[in-house]
């Protein structure tokens, strides 16, 4: 076998020999969705909550407040009410007045715009002109739409992401410390095999964490998908070759292992935010966005998500897997050109 | 002078500066084919920075280096392929075991020595599956002598070889050596250890602040200092070194701790005037030995400093 094996085998046996290693790619990721999906499942809405400052007038309020569904009404006393308010506890704080109550919002708070229009309907219907249900809603909680089902593809690709860049920068940082980096360059080994070998590896790994990904998605949290699961792969390859490459670049210098989990958290951190594994990345203003597209993060979770959720083909995938591309290659070229063996 | 092609390597005027510090400042060497060549000296002294210079790790300030007839700047890929190395110290990879370490390292080379016959020269076929973390020190050490091997190279370069090695390890690696030497091999190796220097080598060059202090054979070296025997002793009240300096055959004295070292010419005439020096004092000789100068002496003599004090240091 030539050294390219010889080198590849090396990174796959360390990888299997450590259980930690397993244990941070497989069960991190599971243990993350539980925790995100039971917080943010989508169950029936909860009723507003509002309530009414004591007062002579609280009891009549009260009881119209009552009668409408959704929402949960009781009497506080004026300072409790607002104090309440100010927790987020209420929504609403009714004050009783004359001619007509008075409504207390916090304009930060969006439910509090829900709360005084569910109010204002309530204070205006009469006992014989009954509140109108004009439009009947029908509640939407299908397999595709749910927030479980955005949150999967991004926290793969985040997975994807942290897992290619800790896997490669801490070992290469440990083997510049240990002088092995030294005693290779010291051999007539070739600098882009032992490269090639790392991001060939990471691959190996990668295609088990994107498989445990899509099972776990499926009998757990039945996502469903509606894309093809080959294209996903290849998708989720590309997008791990990226973030390895990555890696290789941010141990170009570094001496400890400190000092490249600093670069890693600094590649890493804003991406983690800005390209949508937990929301949608369309929540960042306008000038944002052209930048935010070039990110990798960005264009494999676009494409994972697309893939899973809309059944897009992979060819009409191009924008994002060309940022992907640029990103595989340029890193891999300045590590070839700048990276320090001895 | 020797013909060129006989040098396994060829060093001229060789300068490594680091910033403000000088790490070599100006050494030349001529390595024949064949030989052991020790560099010998204290820590800091420049020797790995010369190796390394060697090794093609690291490129020189300025300088003229060749290997086998071949140059750094030229012919790397070439150079990587003929030569073998061990550095002071490598931490290989913990989870791999010993015989998958020495698979690795030999598919590098384009020839290299069965794994089998790697593994069995530094006697470690019965640690082939143990995992690297698991070895012994010496083992450890042992193994990065099989990685230096791998290639079958022609010129090996140890650094530090045996520092910190058990007895016991340190035969078996001399023992290596040896079998190079006798299959036409050239070996570079650096020490603090004399003894190792004096079995292994056949010429040697002592270093000190990157500079070449003295090289020759051993027996060269110790003979150019011109001191037959070397006097060891300690008296009470402790003796004055300025009226044993200019006694007749005494070349020079030192003082360490309560021991008095005096290296000198003729022993027959040095040590009554010594011992009459002691009586003359009113003193009492608490111990007195008289032994054959080694290369510890002669690199006192040469720096005033023992070449052991660095390598107690770094084991400190």
């Amino acid at each position: 076998m030539g050294s390219l094996g010889q080198l590849m085998l090396m990174r796959l046996r360390v990888l299997w020999r450590q259980p930690e290693v397993l244990f941070w790619t497989f069960v991190f990721p599971v243990a993350t969705t539980l925790v995100l999906g039971l917080a943010f499942r989508n169950s029936a809405l909860e009723p507003v909550r509002v309530a009414v400052a004591d007062g002579p007038e609280a009891p009549a309020l009260l009881a119209r407040l009552q009668g409408v569904p959704e929402l949960e009404a009781r009497t506080l006393d004026v300072t409790e009410a607002r104090r309440q308010l100010a927790r987020g506890r209420v929504s609403l704080v009714l004050l009783p007045g004359s001619p007509n109550p008075e409504a207390l919002v916090d304009p930060s708070q969006p439910e509090g715009r829900t709360a005084r229009l569910l109010v204002s309907q309530a204070l205006a219907a009469t006992p014989d002109m009954p509140r109108l249900e004009a439009v009947k809603a029908t509640p939407v909680s299908e397999p595709g739409n749910r927030y479980v089902d955005f949150l999967i593809p991004g926290l793969l690709g985040m997975s994807l992401m942290s897992s290619s860049l800790w896997a490669l920068a801490l070992p290469l940082v440990a083997m510049r410390g240990g002088k092995l980096l030294k005693r290779l360059a010291g051999t007539p080994m070739s600098r882009a095999h032992f490269f090639l070998a790392f991001l060939l590896a990471r691959t190996v790994f990668a295609a088990l964490e994107v498989a445990f990904f899509c099972a776990f998605a499926r009998w757990l949290f039945d996502v469903p998908m509606f894309g093809n699961y080959l294209a996903l792969l290849g998708v989720g390859l590309l997008g791990a070759m990226c973030f390895a490459s990555l890696a290789l670049l941010v141990s170009i210098r570094a001496r400890s292992e400190e000092s490249v989990g600093g670069l890693v958290n600094l590649v890493s951190m804003p991406m983690m935010f800005l390209s949508g594994v937990f929301f949608a990345s369309e929540n960042f203003p306008g000038w944002m966005q052209p930048f935010i597209r070039v990110l990798p993060l960005t264009a494999l979770n676009d494409s994972l998500r697309s893939i899973m959720l809309e059944g897009t083909s992979v060819l009409t995938l191009g924008a994002p897997l060309a940022v992907l591309a640029v990103w595989t290659i340029l890193p891999m070229v300045a590590t070839l050109r700048w990276f320090r063996w001895v | 002078m020797t013909p060129p092609d006989e040098l396994a390597i060829e060093v001229k005027g060789l300068v490594k500066r680091f910033g403000d510090v000088v790490a070599v400042d100006g050494i030349d060497l001529e390595i024949r084919r064949g030989e052991c060549m020790g560099l010998l000296g204290p820590n800091g002294a420049g020797k790995t920075t010369t190796v390394e210079i060697l090794e093609g790790l690291q490129e020189p300030t300025s300088g003229h280096v060749r290997l086998l007839g071949l140059d750094w700047k030229k012919d790397a890929t070439k150079l990587r392929q003929r030569i073998g190395l061990t550095l002071q110290e490598t931490r290989l990879v913990d989870q791999l075991t010993v015989e998958e370490t020495v698979r690795m390292f030999a598919s590098f080379y384009p020839r290299s020595l069965p794994i089998e016959e790697l593994i069995g020269m530094v006697q470690l076929g019965e640690k082939r599956q143990a995992r690297v973390g698991k070895l012994s020190g010496g083992q450890r050490q042992r193994l990065a002598l099989a990685l230096g091997l791998a290639g079958d190279p022609d010129l090996l370069f140890l650094d530090e070889p045996t520092t910190g090695l058990d007895p016991q390890s340190r035969r078996a690696l001399w023992d290596v050596v040896a079998e190079l030497k006798s299959r036409g091999r050239t070996v570079v190796l650096t020490t603090h250890y004399m003894d190792e220097a004096e079995v292994l080598c056949d010429r040697l060059v002592i270093i000190d602040r990157g500079r070449v202090m003295s090289r020759g054979t051993p027996q060269d070296i110790v003979a150019s200092l011109g001191v037959e025997q070397v006097i060891e002793l300690e008296a009470e009240p402790a003796l004055d070194l300025e009226r044993l300096r200019p006694l007749p055959a005494v070349v020079s004295a030192q003082r360490h701790a309560d021991r008095v070292t005096l290296r000198v010419k003729e022993l027959h005439v040095a040590l009554p005037s010594v011992l009459r020096e002691v009586e003359e004092a009113g003193g009492r000789l608490r111990h007195l030995s008289t032994r054959r100068p080694t290369l510890d002496d002669v690199f006192i003599g040469l720096t005033g400093r023992s070449l052991r004090e660095g390598a107690e240091e770094k084991a400190a």
